[in-house]
């Protein structure tokens, strides 16, 4: 189990000495599923844990995988890749199942290829995502953001636990 | 004062009070000379006021206020009890239910004032008034009048006295007791005053009795009093010691007194003079006194120990004294989820335990882990017990509802209860409440017939109505049951025809069983009218809904003409059962051992089909049977000739065999929800970590049948 250094989302000088504004920034753990990177925000995730044996529960979605026991708590798992029409999931070294914290719906386990890094962007530099690009896909996205010259997806983390509708 | 702290004392007291009074009024409707069912009601309205004064609910303590002068008068004898009367009291009680409900959710208990019903209470008393005796008011009032200003120490000379009191007092100096008169000053920060006086009250009458207050005790307890108050005590005691224990009260100014000379009373005089007034007093007194017997303990206990609170009401009305403590639930789940992690560890310690190869465990660490068992066991079972409460908190608001339903419906009915102490966990009852509202409702406006009809069909003219409740293995089962009319069959029939619910075809092939069934469903009902009482067609798809959702199920049985039963089955325990531990696919799963009948071995070429469905013939019995593998969507692991597992299930007193691979054994297990996330899945009702931390799907077989 690896436990997530959760760096306090202090406020960062960036624009030098000239202008010293505060910035509002958000924390992403940076992940890849098939080819793309996605981010998710730090403060919707409770764990991230090695791939386990997942109990499967009959008669519901495919992408649901089952049930994992995290520290005596039952918690669902979903593959993230089957929500997003990609192939099934291959388990390798570094398979995580990264366990989002949901109000509604209680903890669930998404399963993710890779935990790249942790990523700190200024909100000011997310870009947002107009409705047209959000509306019909199972798993949509909330904005994009720039690190080190790459752009990264930020999930919104309500399309993914939301259960489809039938 | 802040009072809120007290809040949640004062909630459950006053529904108990409450609850009480329902009770009690009802018996005096049925019985309206008993004494003791009086003197009963008086008391907890007495509580009950005294209780809503302390918390500063001034609207509500009047409507008691009334009502309790109403209660001293029937307990005098001055007013019989009248239907019409009955009726009143029971709306206060419903104002007063108002007011509680109002508290509990805002703290404030609303602006209602109910004048319409203080003014009948009124009239009750009033309607007495030239009757023989006069009512309570002037009296009370008559020694606060006739008590002229503080007149030095020496004020219980100034005490009215009659004749029976001055006898006593006589009679005790001739046995050479101790007679004293005490005034006792309060400080004047003291904020609960009447609670400090009962202090003293309690602390004198350990030493002797107290003959007369002054003011009434009743004013006193009301803190219609000033500074300080004057009572003549009567005891084996030195004066010291009396002055001692009414001083070591906290927050009492003074205590003054000495032996009481009746010569010296000024009163007395002027009492043969006032000899009318006197014989008012004498009624009013004796009513008064006892009135504040109850009062003391519970004004002492509920400011200073709020939780023995509880204990020390109920020493008044019964003699055992009841040694309990409030807990809130919430800590009481905290500690079912420790026992639940204790179960799993030790689950994992036997797993571990039986895994090891043969010799390596030592025949001492078996003992161990034996014992471990064992006291887990006993420890779940513990913590269960306290959770359990009786049925009865639910099901006493129930005569009540049947009284008015009766009056509301024209119909006369009767309710008959039994079981009222079978207990439930906690959760579960304050769950069981409304389904059963709804059944009883249900038999009162559904099942039983008008009194032309029952007349006509020769059955007696009162309506039964039953309510079981009794433990069945790891069952409770409740039953409402009613002597009525049943279920019209036909009736169910057209009229799910008529709103389309099923076709004539399946009408056809549906059993009557299945039709009844079909009230279940959600807006279905066959009253002709809607009305006040049931009839909404909201009312038994809820009560199912309910009971499934507490693991329960709920059945009926009905003879037409004859009359109805519905029968509730509820699990004992909802976090912790005994389940058998099964193979399906490769999959493990658990099984409730509670719906499991036997486990038979079946050769294939007992499977017979009807109606292309595979059954087997079980010692006479044509049970279906449900392959699990294609249930779960797994294959198999065992081959097609091979002889079957099939666990024999049931659910009410329908039975089917459920085809498994292996049976791995059985096992206590702690159920888990498996989230809102995956709450599709029917035939799942929950997970349970095993032993090893994996995890295996609880099926339920109910869904399965």
């Amino acid at each position: 189990m690896e436990q997530l250094h959760t760096a306090k989302n202090t406020d960062i000088d960036i624009l030098g000495d000239e202008r010293r504004v505060a910035v509002e920034t958000l924390q992403f753990i940076v992940i890849s599923v098939g080819e793309e990177q996605y981010g998710i925000d730090i403060r919707y995730i409770d764990n991230i844990v090695r791939m386990q044996h997942i109990t499967r529960v009959p008669k519901v979605p495919a992408y649901l995988k089952g049930v994992i026991n995290l520290r005596g708590e039952v918690i669902p798992v979903m593959s993230i890749r089957l929500k997003m029409g990609l192939a099934a999931d291959e388990i390798t070294r570094t398979t995580r199942i990264i366990i989002l914290r949901s109000e509604q719906e209680g903890n669930v386990g998404v399963i993710v290829d890779e935990v790249k890094e942790v990523v700190t962007l200024p909100v000011d530099e997310i870009e947002k995502v107009s409705h047209d690009a959000k509306g019909g896909k199972p798993v949509s996205i909330s904005g994009i953001g720039k690190h080190n010259g790459e752009l990264i997806s930020l999930l919104d983390l309500s399309s993914i636990t939301l259960e489809e509708s039938e | 004062m802040d009072v809120s702290q007290y809040l949640e004392i004062f909630l459950d007291e006053t529904k108990e009070h409450l609850q009480n009074l329902n009770t009690q009024i009802l018996e005096l409707e049925s019985d309206p000379e008993s004494m003791d069912t009086i003197n009963e009601i008086f008391r907890a309205a007495h509580s009950l006021k005294g209780m809503a004064g302390t918390m500063g609910y001034k609207r509500m303590q009047n409507l008691t206020h009334d009502m309790e002068n109403v209660f001293s008068e029937v307990r005098n004898g001055n007013i019989k009890v009248q239907p019409d009367m009955i009726d009143v009291l029971f709306q206060c009680l419903d104002a007063l239910e108002e007011y509680t409900d109002n508290i509990q959710s805002s703290a404030d208990e609303g602006t209602n004032d109910n004048e319409p019903l203080i003014k009948q209470l009124n009239d009750i008393l009033n309607g007495n008034k030239g009757g023989a005796a006069p009512a309570p008011a002037p009296a009370k009032e008559a020694p606060k009048e006739e008590s002229p200003a503080a007149d030095g120490d020496a004020k219980w000379n100034n005490i009215v006295l009659d004749e029976s009191q001055i006898s006593v007092i006589n009679e005790a100096k001739n046995q050479e007791k101790g007679v004293f008169g005490l005034t006792v000053e309060v400080q004047e920060s003291c904020i609960l005053k009447a609670a400090r006086a009962f202090l003293v009250f309690k602390a004198l009458e350990e030493k002797g009795e107290i003959l007369v207050s002054d003011p009434s005790a009743q004013d006193v307890e009301d803190e219609k009093f000033d500074r300080d108050f004057t009572l003549i005590v009567v005891s084996d005691s030195p004066l010291e010691e009396l002055i001692k224990a009414a001083a070591n009260v906290s927050e009492i100014a003074n205590v003054v007194g000495a032996p009481l000379n009746l010569e010296e009373n000024k009163n007395i005089k002027a009492a043969e003079a006032a000899a009318a007034k006197e014989e008012e007093k004498a009624k009013s007194a004796p009513a008064a006194a006892p009135a504040a017997a109850p009062a003391p303990a519970k004004k002492k206990e509920e400011p200073k120990s709020a939780p023995a609170a509880k204990g020390g009401e109920k020493k008044i009305s019964k003699p055992v004294v009841n040694r309990t403590v409030r807990v809130d639930i919430e800590k009481l789940d905290g500690l079912m989820n420790l026992v639940s992690e204790l179960i799993i560890a030790k689950n994992s310690l036997v797993s571990a335990s039986s895994q090891g190869e043969s010799g390596t465990t030592s025949a001492a660490f078996n003992e161990q882990i034996e014992y471990l068992e064992s006291v887990t066991t006993n420890l779940h079972e513990s913590v269960m017990k306290v959770r359990m409460v009786p049925i009865e908190s639910v099901v006493a608001k129930f005569p009540r509802m049947i009284r008015d339903l009766s009056k509301t419906l024209g119909k006369k009915m009767e309710l008959y209860m039994t079981g009222e102490e079978t207990e439930l966990d906690r959760t579960v009852v304050d769950e069981i409440g409304d389904p059963l509202m709804h059944l009883l409702r249900n038999s009162a406006d559904h099942g039983l017939e008008s009194a032309e009809v029952r007349a006509e069909r020769g059955k007696p003219p009162v309506g039964s109505i039953f309510l079981d409740a009794y433990q069945d293995g790891n069952n409770v089962v409740i039953e409402v049951r009613d002597d009525g009319n049943g279920i019209d069959v036909e009736a169910v029939k057209n009229k799910a025809l008529e709103r389309g619910t099923i076709t004539p075809e399946q009408a056809g092939n549906m059993s009557d069983k299945e039709i009844i069934n079909l009230l279940f469903l959600p807006s279905f009902s066959t009253a002709k009218q809607v009305t006040d009482i049931s009839g909404r067609g909201v009312g038994l798809d809820v009560v199912r809904s309910k009971i499934e959702a507490l693991s329960g199920e709920v059945e009926v049985k009905s003879e037409l003409g004859v009359g109805s039963t519905w029968t509730i089955r509820l699990p004992l325990t909802l976090a912790i059962i005994q389940a058998l531990m099964v193979v399906v696919g490769g999959e493990k799963y658990a099984i409730s051992l509670g719906s499991i009948e036997t486990i038979e071995t079946i050769e294939p070429n007992d499977i017979k089909l009807v109606q292309n469905e595979e059954v087997i013939n079980l010692r006479g019995t044509v049970i279906p049977l449900i392959r699990l593998p294609e249930v779960l969507d797994v294959k198999s692991t065992t081959n097609p000739g091979d002889s079957l597992v099939s666990v024999i299930v049931k659910k009410g007193d329908k039975l089917a065999g459920l085809v498994i691979d292996e049976l791995l054994g059985q096992q206590e297990i702690v159920i888990k929800s498996l989230g809102k996330y995956i709450k599709k899945c029917k035939i799942i009702s929950g997970a349970t970590i095993l032993g090893d931390g994996e995890v295996a799907l609880i099926l339920d077989a109910n869904a399965l049948i």
